[in-house]
């Protein structure tokens, strides 16, 4: 591909800084408790899982859905590591058992901890799992996710997981400090900083040379494999990525959600990350980021009052109560898999010289001399 | 006498019941072209396949540049099923068993009978990609931009063969827009990328008029001279093959039938026959 030109990367990186610009002066100026904090934390959180299964499923054609399990591993790795040991030590969370693991750590640590877990777990089960292709691959990589939640769940493990019980006065985002201060670090900012940094580093993976052999994997195995590529290492080394990734952001679910419970981590939520990969387009990385986006403020924000019997000023509590909301939902995703069945954007990104070019276009269209294109 | 670069000794595969080929013994010797034919389905490309490493072959050695690349015996339910020949020659002798990357590590490309570009690649990276085996990065160096300097080396090689092969002027179109014969010149170039000692080409001229056939031959033998290479190809082409190759084997059933120079090929009867059938 050509190299993209240098007035084009400083204008992502201008685009880039300006949402963070305006993330940081929007925390400043709106009452913390709206809900757009929700859908943006949220939205950032889902942004990294979903690119990082966007590695997997869009780049390098694993079909995986192991997400939500190794979302569980990060939340879970986190919240032990981070509880105070002396919370653990009281009987304020490890009620029916008596806790293992008596150190604690610090954000940062707890965050890499959270995704060299799930990566190590990644590891582990890539070994087998990733010889077999396409739907195998789908129900192995389930059928892991659900063990796993089972697991955590397990008596014997109680000393460790707290058994079924919920996980919480661990660090959350509201412990979170600026660096050598007492001031709270704004909590949507931070969500926004982790995960930009991670998907910042998923997409230089993407464009090094080791992505390039990933597509070439998804594209055509048996020549990335007569052109030297080899087909294992790759693979696994694709998916421990997306795991250790899949990890953090679980990391930072249970930072956000202040309490963790393994039950939650259900494969209906890999099935939603896997459907914002799809509405955003498999292979494409800033679709994934604006579907995330659009997705969970549709779903926490804009279509709400269908379950709360008021929406768009129209008042019918009889037909817009609970459950309502998920069947509009479920039209809608299906009006987008039949009217966009690449996606929003296709495996294509977002360029701003595209941008132009489209503009250009429709510009020229208006004045009635379209036809050269 | 020249050194001999590959050689393939009482190479057998079979599938199930089917020995697809027979006991292959041949030599391809260094700075040669050789020519594999046959009539369809004599078993070429899957001769091809045992040597890449695609196909584990039944029975057999192949060597590279006097190394044992792959080795094999009837083993399991081949054991019983076995029906090729010389069954008991590699029994004591060690398996080897590699796979493709390993082959073409060696030193070994090749291309394929149907093309087989990545297809959502560009041209310039398709020939990029087929570098990143020789590629000393890492993971994190290359996340990271670490090796920033081997990226651009390795973008400089890969222009300068584009350019070579006239083909830069295409670098940012999608390789499966390509013209057919483009798109056989670029499998080629990304073959060369991996700095290949010995080519196998699988029809290379499939496809192509008279024209581009006698162009096709000139390109071998220019990158030949030029990369020092050695080349062994599957080609229907007669005229391609008895032109360019220095030798050619032909295979019928699997099994070779004849071998020599074009001129003692094109006399052989049994060629003729394995072509166009036994006179009544």
């Amino acid at each position: 591909m050509k190299q993209k030109s240098k007035a084009e990367l400083w204008i992502a990186f201008a685009a880039i800084a300006l949402i963070y610009v305006a993330v940081t002066v929007l925390e400043q100026t709106v009452d913390s408790n709206h809900i757009i904090f929700t859908v943006l934390k949220k939205g950032a959180i889902y942004s990294l899982v979903a690119v990082s299964m966007n590695l997997l499923n869009g780049f390098t054609g694993l079909f995986s859905l192991g997400q939500a399990g190794f979302m569980l591993i990060g939340a879970y790795t986190y919240s032990i590591f981070t509880m105070p040991t002396e919370v653990k030590l009281t009987e304020s969370v490890y009620k029916y058992y008596e806790a293992a693991i008596k150190f604690d750590t610090g954000i940062f640590v707890g965050l890499i901890c959270a995704g060299l877990a799930a990566a190590l777990f990644a590891a582990l089960i890539g070994l087998p799992v990733l010889r077999l292709k396409s739907d195998y691959l789908a129900i192995a990589t389930i059928g892991f996710a659900e063990i796993i939640r089972a697991i955590f769940q397990w008596d014997v493990l109680g000393p460790v997981t707290n058994g079924a019980n919920v996980m919480r006065n661990y660090l959350d985002l509201t412990d979170v400090k600026i660096p050598f201060t007492d001031i709270a670090f704004p909590p949507t900012l931070y969500v926004f900083l982790a995960s930009g940094v991670c998907i910042g580093l998923i997409v230089l993976l993407i464009n090094s040379s080791y992505g390039r052999a990933f597509k070439a994997i998804r594209d055509d195995e048996v020549a990335a494999e007569a052109m030297g590529i080899n087909l294992f290492k790759h693979k696994e080394m694709s998916f421990i990525i997306s795991s250790f990734f899949a990890g953090v952001s679980g990391a930072l679910l249970a930072m956000y959600q202040y309490t963790v419970q393994a039950a939650q981590f259900k494969s209906a939520m890999t099935y939603e990350i896997l459907l914002i990969v799809v509405i955003g387009g498999i292979g494409s990385v800033s679709g994934s980021l604006i579907a995330s986006f659009l997705y969970i403020a549709a779903s926490e924000w804009w279509l709400r009052g269908l379950d709360m019997g008021k929406f768009l000023g129209i008042e019918a509590p009889n037909l817009f109560r609970s459950g309502f909301r998920r069947f509009v939902f479920s039209i809608i995703i299906m009006m987008i898999v039949l009217f966009f069945s690449k996606g929003l954007m296709g495996d294509k990104e977002i360029s701003f010289a595209g941008l132009v070019r489209r503009f250009n276009k429709r510009a020229k269209t208006a004045k009635g001399g379209g036809i050269d294109g | 006498m020249a050194e001999n670069v590959l050689k393939l000794e009482n190479v057998t595969m079979q599938f199930g019941g089917v020995v697809a080929v027979n006991n292959l013994s041949l030599e391809v010797n260094k700075g040669e072209i050789v020519a594999l034919i046959g009539p369809n389905g004599a078993g070429k490309t899957t001769a091809f396949n045992c040597v890449t490493g695609i196909y584990d072959p039944t029975n057999g050695k192949i060597s590279f540049n006097g190394k044992t690349i792959v080795e094999n015996h009837p083993r399991g339910k081949m054991k019983k099923l076995y029906a090729g020949e010389n069954a008991k020659l590699y029994v004591n002798s060690r398996t080897v068993d590699p796979t493709p990357d390993m082959v073409t590590k060696l030193g070994i490309a090749r291309t394929f009978q149907n093309i087989r570009l990545w297809k959502s690649m560009t041209v310039f990276d398709n020939v990029l990609t087929a570098k990143h085996m020789r590629a000393k990065q890492n993971v994190l160096t290359a996340t990271l931009r670490l090796a920033y300097k081997e990226e651009k080396r390795m973008r400089e090689e890969t222009a300068a063969l584009l350019e070579e092969q006239n083909l830069l002027q295409y670098a940012n179109d999608l390789a499966v827009s390509l013209p057919y014969g483009l798109q056989r010149r670029l499998e080629i170039a990304r073959a060369l990328a991996t700095d290949p000692k010995l080519l196998l080409l699988d029809e290379p001229a499939a496809g192509m008029n008279p024209q581009e056939t006698q162009e096709l031959g000139e390109f071998i033998v220019q990158i030949k001279n030029k990369y020092d290479l050695t080349v062994f190809m599957i080609e229907h082409h007669m005229d391609l093959v008895m032109q360019f190759s220095d030798r050619i084997y032909v295979i019928d059933f699997g099994r070779l039938i004849s071998n020599g120079t074009p001129a003692v090929v094109q006399a052989d009867p049994k060629v003729i026959n394995a072509y166009l059938g036994v006179a009544e």
